[in-house]
């Protein structure tokens, strides 16, 4: 072959054989097509794992029920038992820490009347469960104080404290 | 002139070509070898049900997913959201879902964005409801099909990730998504999608959004297992799926869906 197009070929091949190479350090051995083929299956097979690692942050109420047995018992005998703790209390475990922890990891109790009016707000949707929840005008219903003044959300039907 | 030689080697060529089967010829399709590899060792596909009459919207679903997901809290974005929508007497449909509904809906006023507010009245309403919306985990994935890069995928049970290490953030799976569940992270500069939760489902744990739910709205179970009761609301009530014409075979069902939810 002459030399004049064996050299341009010669620096193709070189570019290739450069491509493949990064090619083969930066692409991790685990990556793929798996299961799903060439359409939906390219990945990484290790960042399944990596998504399971994540921190579990909210532990459900039987969690709350190791120590708290007795504000357990007795919210569950009220209408607001469907509501789990954590809902108002915040979740148990957080980026900073674990509760309960050395460090005493403190909850964020969310005593707003926004808390409460998510449900208690009323919206007349009477093909949605919202119409019969029983709700207050929030403009009207005493506007200046917290809702748990007055009411308390472990035993809403005792009437007011 | 054909010699003895040839003619047996010939012979012998043709004779092992018309032997081979067609089989031999066939494009192995990755997903049946391995289907016929694993067999059934507590097969998984992750279905999610929502009830929709049951849905007051509270929104401590989306508070619930924010916190748990690490979504940033007061970012306008959202794995997963409320939608109200108020059917008028004279037939207009308005939806809104302010914040996500991250903090329930404390108003009668419907959100319109750059149109304000509208407050309608009680004897106006023909009828009103609320939607939760979340990832469908579709069969066949658009956002998968698009990504450029192999950053997203769909898991052995049928959950769609995204790889965070991978993703260039290019945003083309937010715009395939039919659904608009996808969006890009503020913190990871990379697309983030609701995963049911795939660190706790894989731990036997129920995602945040359907602990989270005081009414029982939100459900997940394994379409794969007959006995799962989420299996037998979907296979023997009536349930719908958003947006079937698409083709992505959804896999989040809905119980009380109605035409106007988009």
């Amino acid at each position: 072959m002459k030399n004049h197009l064996l050299r341009p070929l010669i620096v193709i091949i070189g570019i290739v054989f450069l491509v493949l190479l990064v090619r083969f350090v930066y692409v991790p051995r685990d990556f793929g097509i798996g299961e799903r083929g060439y359409m939906y299956g390219w990945h990484r097979a290790a960042n399944e794992e990596d998504w399971k690692k994540v921190k579990v942050k909210y532990m459900g109420r039987e969690y709350c029920k190791g120590c708290h047995s007795e504000k357990y018992a007795s919210i569950i005998k009220t209408p607001h038992r469907i509501i789990q703790c954590e809902n108002c209390h915040g979740p148990a475990n957080d980026v900073a820490g674990d509760h309960p922890s050395e460090q005493r990891f403190k909850l964020t109790i969310d005593k707003t009347r926004q808390q409460c009016l998510r449900c208690h707000f009323p919206l007349p949707y009477f093909s949605s469960g919202r119409a019969k929840i029983r709700g207050i005008n929030p403009d009207k219903h005493n506007p200046d104080i917290e809702c748990s003044n007055c009411h308390n959300p472990h035993a809403p039907q005792e009437g007011l404290r | 002139m054909i010699t003895r030689r040839d003619f047996i080697k010939k012979a012998a060529l043709s004779i092992t070509g018309a032997a081979l089967p067609f089989a031999v010829m066939e494009i192995i399709d990755p997903k049946k070898l391995s289907a016929s590899v694993t067999q059934e060792k507590g097969v998984v596909r992750w279905v999610f049900l929502v009830d929709t009459y049951k849905c007051v919207g509270c929104g401590l679903c989306v508070k619930a997913c924010k916190l748990e997901n690490e979504v940033p809290y007061d970012a306008t974005v959202t794995r997963t959201w409320v939608e109200r929508y108020v059917v008028t007497r004279d037939g207009s449909v308005f939806a809104d879902t302010p914040k996500g509904a991250r903090d329930g809906f404390t108003t009668t006023k419907i959100d319109r964005n750059s149109a304000g507010f509208l407050d309608i009245k009680n004897g106006d309403i023909e009828k009103a409801f609320f939607v939760p919306k979340l990832c469908n985990q579709c069969e066949n994935p658009p956002c998968v099909q698009v990504c450029p890069v192999g950053a997203t995928y769909q898991t052995p049970d049928g959950v769609v990730l995204v790889d965070r290490t991978w993703c260039i953030g290019c945003g083309y799976c937010i715009m395939a998504c039919p659904y608009g569940v996808r969006f890009y992270h503020p913190v990871y500069h990379t697309a983030e999608k609701c995963n049911f939760c795939y660190h706790r489902i894989t731990k036997g744990l129920m995602p945040a959004c359907v602990d989270a739910c005081p009414f029982g709205a939100r459900r997940i179970g394994n379409i794969k297992n007959s006995d799962d009761p989420v299996t037998k609301i979907i296979m023997n009530q009536r349930v719908a799926v958003l947006k079937e014409e698409y083709g992505t075979k959804p896999q989040v069902f809905y119980i009380g869906l109605s035409k106007e939810v988009k």
